[in-house]
């Protein structure tokens, strides 16, 4: 019998509409390569095998009759940071410790509605707040890709490091994950799987703990373009419960996959051509520009001046806008307390010992910009900067680009507990130079696997897109995995 | 500009996080490698430019100021640390 989990949800769904095997099958398959690999690569913080069952079950008697939503018997994975009523919500931090939420995000209510089955909840990074999945509360999530010949663990990316790690490992179909600085694209090219965060306003963040809520968007990571096309069809709506979802009707992604590319204008902007960039990711920029190039597309060298003052200006908006959103956090209402001899000492002493490193660390720049006298000399001039790195992107889209290729990430997976990294935080940020851009306008953006680097491990180029066309995304995402072909880490756990 | 250990503990205490003297030494260091970091923002002519505040052009969603939920107490409570008869408990506040 073929091996359920090595399924697209694309394949899934025919199979489970055709009687091939049923969701309960689908679903223990999944179940059982949790249950063997979990314990190595530490993807699920909270399997809720139970509830799986019983969805799964109710699919099958849907399924039996005809009947059923788009994502009927499809067995996903959750990121921590999404609230699931009456289950594991916390964020992976220590603060939110036994916080079970009394109410269902919408994403995740738009899964279920369209008949998707829950396998459990999965790492991240503390509050999303990292680049390589180390800062959670419940230990690091472990890379199912290794370098060639190598046993050294390696990093999935971050923050969302369990849902990229859960799919390309099999122990899950696909997963919610969310992207404030690049969390959904960077972890997919680290573990060879298609990524996307979607325009600003697209996904309903009503349910989703909140990071930087200017920034903050929902997206899924899954194995194929046509499968992640799925999921957002399903993840994204118009959502009165968050004033900033955007009044848009959902389009079926799934139509715009096969299209051709042809006459289609790819911008290529010379800024994401950084000092010190490995020769590998040049490369796969440039076989991606043949790939498009050969499909027909018209290749544009386009200029985006203010690129590299993205990421300085995301560290400082972000921290100012999680410093905000994380005061909520103070032993009263849910989650960690830690007594004190006033209410003041027992909230300096729950947020010491609830909160990590990196997330004080950036209460704290949060805090210092947005105090008194700094406002303007920190903020103001990060909004401003925002507004211009906005504006290159307006021009390209003005000047008739179609979309914009680069890659994805400043290079491949890294090792657990890297030193250079951990010694200064703003090395471990640079990861997100290439992702960040597109947060900071708003924009969607996918990452696609492209190649391997001289370790074998996977990299992934990066599409940018106008707002509110994910579908040209999809469509230009699909010529680059045709070309590409699919990419799976040789199996050493469970 | 940077901060020394003395401003790093002063915000800590804005941000009511508890930090020993090592903590705010090793802080100053990191936080300042961060503040750096943004400098580079010195470099941009920001003359005349607007503060992005929306990266959506969209007119503010209203909705009409009425009750659309509520007498859900106990599932408000469900959470806390501390709670009794539906209401938080916290340390005496007024003496």
């Amino acid at each position: 019998m073929t091996d359920l989990t090595k399924l697209t949800i694309a394949d899934a769904r025919e199979g489970l509409k055709n009687k091939d095997y049923t969701s309960q099958e689908l679903t223990e398959a999944f179940l059982n390569n949790i249950e063997a690999a979990n314990a190595q690569l530490n993807a699920y913080v909270a399997v809720t095998a139970d509830k799986a069952r019983d969805m799964a079950k109710a699919s099958d008697e849907k399924l039996s009759k005809g009947e059923g939503g788009a994502l009927e018997g499809i067995p996903l994975g959750i990121k921590d940071l999404f609230a699931t009523e009456g289950v594991h919500t916390q964020a992976c931090s220590h603060i939110l410790d036994s916080f079970k939420p009394a109410y269902e995000s919408t994403v995740t209510s738009n899964l279920w509605a369209d008949g998707a089955v829950m396998l459990g909840k999965l790492n991240m990074d503390e509050f999303a707040m990292g680049s390589s999945n180390e800062t959670s509360y419940y230990g690091p999530v472990i890379n199912p890709w290794r370098k060639n010949g190598s046993n050294q663990d390696l990093v999935p990316g971050g923050s969302s490091g369990g849902s990229a790690s859960a799919v390309a490992a099999r122990l899950c179909m696909g997963a919610t994950a969310t992207d404030t600085g690049g969390s959904i694209r960077q972890p997919a090219a680290f573990t060879g799987t298609v990524g996307i965060k979607p325009t600003y306003g697209r996904c309903s963040r009503w349910g989703v703990v909140a990071f930087a809520s200017s920034l903050d968007q929902a997206g899924p990571i899954a194995h194929t373009v046509r499968d992640s096309a799925i999921l957002l069809k399903t993840m994204a709506s118009v959502d009165p419960k968050d004033t900033t979802s955007v009044d848009v009707e959902v389009p079926d992604y799934e139509a715009a996959i096969g299209k051709s590319v042809k006459g289609l204008k790819i911008g290529i902007p010379a800024e994401y051509r950084m000092d010190g960039m490995p020769n590998e990711i040049e490369e796969l920029w440039q076989k991606g520009i043949a790939w498009l190039k050969d499909a027909g597309a018209e290749i544009v060298d386009i200029t985006m001046p203010h690129t590299k003052y993205a990421l300085p200006a995301y560290y400082i908006v972000a921290p100012a806008e999680a410093s905000s959103n994380l005061a909520r956090y103070d032993g009263v209402r849910y989650g960690l307390r830690v007594p004190g001899n006033d209410i003041v000492e027992m909230y300096e002493n729950t947020r010491a010992e609830g909160f990590g490193e990196e997330v004080k660390r950036r209460v704290l720049i949060g805090t210092y910009v947005l105090s008194a006298g700094y406002y303007d000399a920190y903020y103001l001039k990060a909004q401003k900067v925002r507004t211009l790195i906005k504006r290159d992107f307006d021009l390209a889209w003005a000047n008739g680009v179609d979309a914009i290729l680069t890659p994805a990430t400043p290079s491949a997976a890294f090792g657990v507990a890297d030193q250079d990294l951990h010694s200064d935080p703003v090395k471990m940020y640079l990861n997100d130079i290439f992702t960040v851009t597109v947060n900071m306008a708003g924009l969607p953006g996918i990452s696609v696997p492209a190649g391997v680097d001289k370790d074998g491990l996977p990299l992934g180029l990066q599409l940018i897109g106008k707002p509110f066309d994910e579908s040209t995304l999809f469509q230009v995402g699909q010529v680059i995995e045709d070309a590409a072909g699919s990419f799976e880490p040789q199996k050493w756990w469970g | 500009m940077s901060v020394d250990t003395d401003t790093v503990k002063r915000v800590a205490r804005l941000a009511r996080i508890k930090v020993s003297e090592d903590e705010a030494t090793r802080m100053t260091g990191e936080l300042n490698a961060i503040l750096g970091f943004v400098e580079q923002l010195d470099e941009v002519n920001i003359d005349g430019v607007e503060p992005l505040t929306s990266v959506v052009e969209q007119t503010m969603k209203k909705r009409v100021d009425g009750i659309t939920d509520g007498n859900k107490a106990n599932d408000i409570t469900l959470n806390a640390p501390a709670s009794e008869d539906n209401f938080f408990m916290v340390p005496k506040v007024v003496e």
